[in-house]
């Protein structure tokens, strides 16, 4: 299956080439910050992470969305979702490289990463996301690969694989609660010390995963012989929308809490960020993308048509790129311990690295969609 | 014993064996405690404080505020107690790493770089550290500072007897553990001209029931080892 990547149109060497000079770029950038330090980013001593870990927190959400093809596909029969649950593992696949890679390139010595291995720290929620996330990508590597071949040759995945496909279930839900649990254990960080984290952190991976397969979807059935049919797409679409609705209920709870209840610390963080930082304009515009997406995604006409539908899952993707993978970690350190505030921008070496680190995920996850293109439309072909 | 309690024995020793460096950190409070008292009232001179520690630990003097590492350095009473009371006239303090009797940075370090001693200070394994900063996102103080940049350039007036740091980990106050051995008191402690009071806290609780005492943020259940005296 594999002699399939080398294989392509003009259009898709030019893509695969763009992203490798992106990798390039973002490459010799690493190679900067790793000469001189992190502080060629936009990071400080009061905002010690930023773009690098939001994107991180952001994609593990994304990885974890495959459940929701997983899920309604082999629980319920969900038919309509058999061709494009192979899509939904190996985004997986490519998330997970992402959010490994966006852990690599914040680490300060990066040399040392097997230190988590070599000295395990069960405390530590680290310790246990990197068990999840290392796990979550095995499982995702058998599954979509083991059930691709079986296709490949004609057959139903193999039975052994079945207790895999249970597991990858609860395991795809824990990768993203483990995450959440590095934010929400924290004393004294007022803005992420909430229980509700993790289930927004769940909403919001399963509004903002679907959104950008939907997009995957209508991109391959414009680009390749593969179409992933009509149903599935605005089956995940109703996904995406109750996943939406609870995304913004639960912000809307965090909102309450905090400012009725009036307590100083809990208000800080969402003044700074919503009452005018450096974060508000783009803050509110990720609140103005998720009313937008609400709108479209809740009225039927708009959500069942196809061009309507583009839009409404880029404002998603969009909104919650902003608000989880950028406001919600930078917004929990402002304002600092001391109550005084260090602003945040990324710097563009820390754009370049990151777009590096996106580029990666696109390609393994072209070269996962070519064969899966591929061996999907061989088969229709056959029938 | 029989057969079977000595299976039982060397089992139960085994698993010992090999969960025991696994295990969490210390949950036991300690009985030797250190701790350190901060009186307020009588005036000092901050700036000698600081200066002796700058000098004594190899911390480098970068002026870029985003870059800077701090061990101790001074803050106003109003910060540093804002939900506490108002001080009739605005004061200066130093600020330190508390070593809390419960501290998060160890709890989530996932190299066991950050730890707690028998003795209640919390250290850093400079070496060990993968410069995470997960430490400094737990640490409810803002005690901990990176080194986003090679210190070294900054560094004035060396002391070769403690050793310096390397760009991509996180540092903090360490007690004056190195002095503390050569039974010498923190560098702090000297010039504060009896302000600053070090010790084990067994033997200050006098000191303590007698005044009115706050520690930062007590309500996280960190329980700080500084103690303000006012």
């Amino acid at each position: 299956m594999i002699e399939k990547i080398f294989v392509g149109s003009k259009k898709y060497w030019f893509w695969v080439f763009s992203l490798m000079a992106l990798v390039g770029i973002g490459l010799c950038f690493y190679l900067e910050q790793f000469q001189y330090g992190l502080g060629i980013t936009g990071m400080s001593r009061d905002v010690s992470w930023g773009l690098y870990i939001g994107q991180f927190t952001f994609f593990v959400g994304v990885a974890a969305s495959a459940v929701m093809v997983v899920l309604p596909y082999y629980l319920h029969n969900h038919k309509a979702f058999g061709r494009i649950t192979i899509l939904g593992e190996f985004l997986a696949i490519a998330s997970v490289v992402v959010c490994l890679l966006f852990i690599l390139v914040d680490l300060g010595q990066p040399a040392r990463f097997l230190n988590i291995i070599l000295y395990p720290s069960p405390n530590s929620v680290m310790f246990w996301d990197m068990i999840a996330l290392n796990g979550y990508l095995f499982l995702n590597l058998l599954i979509g690969w083991t059930n691709l071949s079986a296709e490949y040759k004609g057959l139903s995945h193999p039975a052994w694989l079945k207790p895999f496909i249970y597991i990858s279930i609860p395991w795809a839900i824990s990768i993203h609660t483990v995450t959440a649990f590095i934010y929400a254990g924290l004393p004294g960080r007022h803005f992420w010390l909430t229980a509700i984290m993790a289930a927004r952190f769940l909403a919001s991976a399963f509004s903002s995963g679907p959104a950008l397969l939907v997009l995957l979807a209508l991109i391959m059935r414009r680009f390749s012989k593969f179409d992933p049919g009509k149903e599935a797409i605005f089956g995940l679409s109703k996904i995406i929308t109750y996943a939406m609705i609870a995304n913004v209920f639960f912000l809307g709870l965090e909102l309450f809490t905090c400012f009725y209840s009036g307590i100083p610390a809990h208000c800080h963080s969402f003044e700074y960020l919503y009452g005018g930082g450096r974060l508000t304009m783009i803050m509110w515009l990720s609140a103005l993308l998720a009313c937008l997406s609400l709108i479209l995604l809740i009225n039927p006409k708009t959500r069942n048509n196809t061009g309507w539908l583009t839009l409404s899952c880029c404002s998603v993707f969009a909104s919650l790129w902003i608000e989880k993978g950028f406001g919600l970690v930078v917004g929990g350190f402002i304002p600092n311990p001391l109550g005084k505030i260090t602003e945040y921008w990324p710097s563009l070496p820390e754009v370049f690295i990151a777009l590096g680190v996106w580029a990666i995920g696109l390609l393994i996850l072209t070269g996962l969609y070519k064969i899966a293109a591929e061996v999907k439309s061989q088969e229709s072909n056959a029938a | 014993m029989n057969r079977r309690d000595f299976l039982k024995i060397a089992g139960v020793g085994m698993v010992s064996t090999i969960f025991e460096p696994v295990l969490p950190y210390e949950i036991k409070p300690s009985k030797k405690r250190l701790a350190l008292l901060i009186d307020i009232t009588k005036p000092f001179d901050i700036k000698a404080c600081l200066d002796a520690c700058n000098k004594a630990h190899n911390i480098p003097e970068i002026e870029d505020p985003k870059h800077k590492i701090k061990w101790i350095w001074p803050e106003r009473f109003s910060d540093v107690f804002s939900e506490q009371i108002d001080m009739p006239k605005e004061i200066t303090i130093p600020v330190l790493c508390n070593h809390c009797e419960n501290p998060p940075c160890v709890r989530v370090c996932p190299t066991k770089a950050t730890f707690k001693r028998k003795d209640g200070i919390v250290m850093m394994d400079y070496h060990r550290c993968i410069g995470c900063r997960f430490c400094m996102a737990a640490c409810p103080y803002g005690a901990r500072s990176f080194n986003w940049i090679d210190p070294k350039p900054f560094i004035k007036g060396s002391n070769p007897k403690f050793p310096t740091r390397t760009k991509g980990v996180v540092e903090k106050c360490n007690f004056c553990a190195e002095r503390l051995d050569k039974r010498e008191s923190p560098a702090c402690v000297e010039p504060s001209n009896g302000s600053l009071i070090f010790g084990y806290l067994s033997e200050m609780k006098d000191l303590i029931s007698n005044r009115y005492c706050l520690r930062r943020k007590p309500d996280l259940g960190t329980s700080p080892s500084v103690y303000y005296l006012i």
